[in-house]
């Protein structure tokens, strides 16, 4: 509703990690501001602001987008899940756990946006080929690591996640 | 950066009752990819916002080999990317689909918005251009259906008129013995602007028979993606030989006139419109004379040639 030239918050909620939450915000306001700003849950990233570089990648309704394209209304009542809610409890995710092995980060920058791009891209079913995995990938720009030991890590990602499930049926 | 007013539409009707109310200050947006990046930069400055992500009917798929494909504009470029149909009979459209941005602006950005987007370089329209598609378009008044290359009429502007909505788009069953390819070119592997976007498709009568049909759109290369039909022409009723092919893609180049900007000055595109206009046509004829590649082998080269 627009008085004068105020424009008035409104309030949505979000399902952010299996938590609802809720935010009163302005309708420009992306998803991204809201989760740091008006949630502080800062440890998905601001790099570009226009959709480039992948650093603040968070999964909406399951799926890897850039959280800074997004407006935060267009998300109410969706599910979120950001780097806060990959972990469970103190325990690593497999694709942390492998990153952190094998020189997978530097900076860790564009690290929680490249952990749950490779955590939608597991869960996509394609098959975990390395052109696949390049193409998945593509949307996040590191500029500390070069890419190997990134490829590296979500290839021994994959095989733990493997034999994890595997173990399952077994 | 100019506040708005968000709304948000939950029906057809009801998105064009907005769109009437609020005239010409009004906006639509749908993934709003586009709309945050240059609303954030000045570029778009609308009182009204009217996101239509949530009507309902719009997001839907679907083939069958009576109706072809029906694409509603809701879909996105990443369910486009990754629909089975899609990928066995619009190969140009999958590969398009795969090498628009990146995955997480794929799961955002809809083929709807692309299309109105209507730049010169947006990724899905040389390859629905080639099918011969078609775009269903919603009024106060009924609904028209227009050809997708009668659709723009200038960087950014449509045959839409303010209060009308992109519904679907309709892309007809290619022809038996029908290959397609598109290949995009740009400084970056993702997430990054076409320098040129090259689709074509060749339809031959019988397995080893003459060329039925031959269809090129070129992006990025004039004020509208552009279909360039001498080139087309040269190959019409030949029987295909790989230096008919290598003519068609120089009739193609010396046929554009791009413009020098920041992807790339007008004698780089041009060369370029050869390259591609050559290797899609080359992976078009191969597929239609010998069967399709698969998907994983289509990613391999989508990804090779980017990365």
């Amino acid at each position: 509703m627009i008085i004068g030239n105020i424009i008035m918050k409104k309030q949505l909620q979000i399902t952010v990690n299996g938590e609802l939450r809720q935010a009163l915000v302005e309708p420009y306001y992306s998803l991204l501001d809201t989760l740091r700003d008006e949630m502080q849950l800062t440890g998905t990233k601001k790099g570009c602001d226009e959709g480039d570089c992948g650093a603040c990648t968070v999964l909406l309704n399951g799926k890897p987008v850039c959280s800074c394209l997004v407006l935060a209304h267009a998300a109410h009542d969706a599910e979120v899940t950001t780097i806060e809610g990959v972990a469970n409890g103190l325990e690593l995710h497999p694709v942390q756990k492998a990153f952190v092995e094998h020189g997978g980060l530097q900076c860790g920058y564009c690290t929680p946006g490249i952990i749950l791009s490779t955590v939608g891209f597991l869960e996509s079913g394609e098959e975990p080929s390395e052109e696949n995995i390049k193409h998945a990938l593509g949307g996040n720009l590191c500029r500390c690591t070069g890419y190997t030991k990134v490829i590296e890590s979500v290839l021994v990602a994959v095989k733990a996640t493997n034999t994890a499930s595997q173990a399952a049926r077994e | 950066m100019k506040r708005f007013e968000y709304l948000e539409a939950r029906t057809v009707r009801q998105a064009i009752s907005m769109l009437q109310r609020h005239g010409e200050n009004s906006l639509t947006v749908a993934g709003s990819t586009d709309f945050l990046v240059r609303w954030r930069a000045g570029v778009w400055n609308p009182d009204y916002v009217i996101n239509i992500q949530r009507v309902a009917g719009l997001s839907r798929i679907t083939y069958s080999a009576r109706n072809g494909l029906r694409i509603g504009a809701l879909v996105t470029i990443r369910a486009i990317e990754q629909h089975a149909a899609v990928r066995r009979h619009y190969p140009a459209l999958a590969a398009a689909a795969a090498s628009f941005a990146g995955v997480q602006v794929r799961n955002l950005a809809t083929v709807g918005g692309n299309i109105c987007n209507a730049s010169p370089s947006g990724d899905t329209i040389p390859a629905l251009l080639v099918f011969g598609s078609e775009c269903k378009i919603v009024g106060a008044d009924g609904e028209r259906v227009v050809a997708l290359d009668k659709f723009f009429t200038g960087p950014g502007q449509t045959v839409l008129e303010h209060g009308e909505l992109l519904t679907e788009i309709r892309v007809p069953v290619p022809a038996r013995n029908t290959g397609s390819h598109y290949i995009k070119h740009s400084p970056r592997g993702a997430m990054d602007i076409a320098t040129v976007g090259v689709a074509s498709l060749v339809s031959l009568d019988g397995r080893g028979g003459p060329c039925s049909e031959a269809r090129i759109a070129l992006g990025a290369v004039a004020p509208t993606p552009i279909r360039a039909y001498s080139a087309e022409d040269s190959l019409r009723g030949q029987a295909l030989t790989q230096d008919l092919l290598i003519a068609a893609a120089n009739i193609a180049r010396n046929g554009v006139r791009p413009i020098d900007d920041i992807r790339g000055s007008a004698e780089h595109r041009k060369e370029i419109v050869g390259v591609l206009t050559r290797r899609t046509l080359e992976q078009a004829f191969n597929a239609a004379a010998s069967g399709p590649l698969t998907f994983n082998e289509q990613r391999r080269l989508t990804v090779q040639a980017a990365f």
